[in-house]
């Protein structure tokens, strides 16, 4: 039985019909699938099948090592949205919830190759010469989390230099002990500098500008 | 829990130019923008609706069950709706924009938005509705994130077992105890007033959880405690003075709401409470600007008086266009 409901389906459908450039999803499980795993793959299995844009790709994390190692996966279910080239966009834990319009963006823009971001700010993201790690702590449950989720994409896709994962909570209960995160959405740099919020583009932007340096 | 995938409805980017002049700018994306823009789109009015979100505060809202026409609806799906039959117009929409600053230049009024676009308009409706009110209390701000938070439904699943309280006596209050109910091992539900506000239906609800709930009726919260999270809360009895501590990991802060209309503190006339004066035509004191739902004094917010408000806000800004010409 189809994950997505036939309203859901079709709607992503006709989202999909404006697509450009092809799609890779690259998703990690294990044979005795994790929780959530299986449901990960199918719905990007079921994703895939949407668009002739959209490929999928099923690794298991354990007998593919190198591939994991290639794509930098610690933990899984992880799915990477990759165009013409890797552009360090994850999502580890089940994009579920509210957290499927962050999946339906990220495929959209890495189909256009560019993210809708305003000149001023592609033009500070532009000036990031160093490697930026971005992780957004999310609930599946929560209406302002994927805002946040998509917008560390887009960074993502507009720097070689950032990788920008989301993060399922509940999924992952060892990193949210490990960053303290107790309220979502929540984004983490570098392992250590963090903020709560979803803000807006220029103060998440000069959020991540401050602490590249 | 089952799971669930949720799509929102996609949003149309603005075709305008900066320079271009709109007959209409209507502020805020919540029921009342919302009916606003469909009216408006409807009497041909060239219009430019700029908001955070789409939604406002609906989003937030598990379930609706007293908008007509539907006997049970969750928030997201109401709105949902509401975007289906914007989309069906040809509206100019600037969403994810907050406005900075408004101002009544001439003949037309200026609108800055945080990052720094600009547009003008001959008429402006502020539908910019209400936000979570903070307690003001000691520790408050440093622990957010760190065990204080303003939405239940987003930060619940990070009090599995452990006792968290919820201060309010309001429905949002109620509803947020009744999803914390099924999560956390224990609750404190504490309100300054002596009896509780909320609807009859979701007291008895809670009433029936009495094994987890401990009720604290005509307390305030004296200090939010902790240093990189939180340990507890220390409350005192409002009559007798005495202080309590609890050990709580959670506070939720459900103590209503704020209205956003700092924008335009300068601009317009507000009641005590922060909300823009309008008469019953939604007309504040500056011809030309309005307001509509929960932003504005209109007594009682409910979406559909938000909506209804949208509305007629937009009925009279169209009489006001006609006469400018």
């Amino acid at each position: 039985m189809a994950l997505l409901k036939d309203e859901v389906q079709n709607e992503v459908k006709e989202r999909f019909k404006k697509l450009s450039g092809s799609v890779r999803l690259v998703n990690f499980t294990q044979k005795i699938e994790c929780h959530h795993c299986e449901d990960t793959r199918r719905l990007i299995e079921e994703i895939a099948s949407f668009s002739p844009k959209i490929s999928s790709e099923v690794y298991d994390f354990v007998i593919d090592k190198e591939k994991a190692q290639q794509y930098k996966i610690d933990k899984i279910p992880a799915v990477v949205v990759e165009g013409g080239k890797d552009y360090g966009i994850r999502f580890f834990g089940i994009p579920g919830g509210y957290e499927f319009n962050s999946l339906v963006s990220s495929i959209i823009d890495v189909s256009r190759g560019t993210a809708d971001l305003s000149p001023e700010s592609k033009d500070k993201i532009g000036k990031i010469n160093k490697p930026l790690h971005i992780q957004v702590f999310v609930t599946l449950t929560c209406p302002y989390c994927p805002g946040a989720v998509q917008m560390a994409h887009k960074l993502a896709l507009e720097s070689e230099y950032i990788i920008s994962d989301m993060v399922e909570s509940a999924e992952f209960p060892h990193l949210t002990n490990k960053y303290g995160v107790m309220g979502v959405p929540k984004v983490i740099i570098n392992e250590k500098f963090g903020f709560e919020g979803a803000l807006p583009e220029s103060s998440f932007i000069d959020a991540i500008m401050k602490a590249s340096r | 829990m089952e799971l669930d995938f949720v799509l929102s409805r996609e949003e149309k980017g603005p075709a305008g130019k900066t320079e271009l002049i709109y007959d209409l700018a209507i502020i805020g994306g919540g029921p009342a923008g919302m009916t606003a823009a469909v009216y408006a789109a409807r009497k041909r009015i060239k219009t430019l609706l700029i908001s955070n979100d789409l939604g406002g505060q609906v989003l937030w809202t598990t379930e609706v069950e007293n908008y007509m026409g539907y006997q049970y609806i969750e928030g997201t799906q109401l709105m949902n709706k509401f975007k289906e039959q914007v989309r069906q117009f040809p509206i100019d929409q600037e969403i994810g924009e907050e406005i900075e600053k408004l101002d009544k230049e001439e003949k037309f009024f200026s609108l800055l938005t945080r990052t720094g676009k600009k547009f003008r308009a001959k008429t402006v409706i502020i539908a910019s509705g209400k936000r979570s009110r903070p307690l003001n209390v000691p520790g408050e701000k440093r622990l957010i994130g760190r065990g204080v938070s303003y939405c239940s439904i987003c930060d619940a699943p990070f009090f599995e077992g452990k006792e968290v309280a919820v201060i309010g006596g309001g429905n949002s209050a109620f509803e947020a105890a009744l999803d914390l109910v099924k999560i956390a091992s224990g609750i404190y539900l504490i309100d300054i007033a002596s009896s509780w506000k909320a609807d009859p239906i979701l007291v008895e609800q809670i009433e029936k959880e009495k094994k987890k709930v401990t009720f604290f009726p005509a307390h305030r919260i004296k200090e939010i405690e902790g240093k990189d999270k939180l340990e507890g809360i220390t409350i005192e009895n409002l009559s007798r003075k005495e202080t309590k501590h609890l050990p709580v990991q959670g506070v939720f802060i459900e103590i209503g709401l704020i209205p956003n209309s700092e924008f335009v503190r300068s601009l317009v006339k507000l009641n005590q409470i922060g909300e823009i004066i309008i008469d019953c035509s939604n007309q504040t004191n500056i011809p030309g600007l309005f307001a509509a739902g929960d932003v504005s004094s209109v007594p009682e917010k409910q979406i559909i008086i938000a909506a209804g408000e949208g509305a007629k806000a937009t009925l009279t800004a169209h009489q006001y266009l006609i006469r400018l010409k």
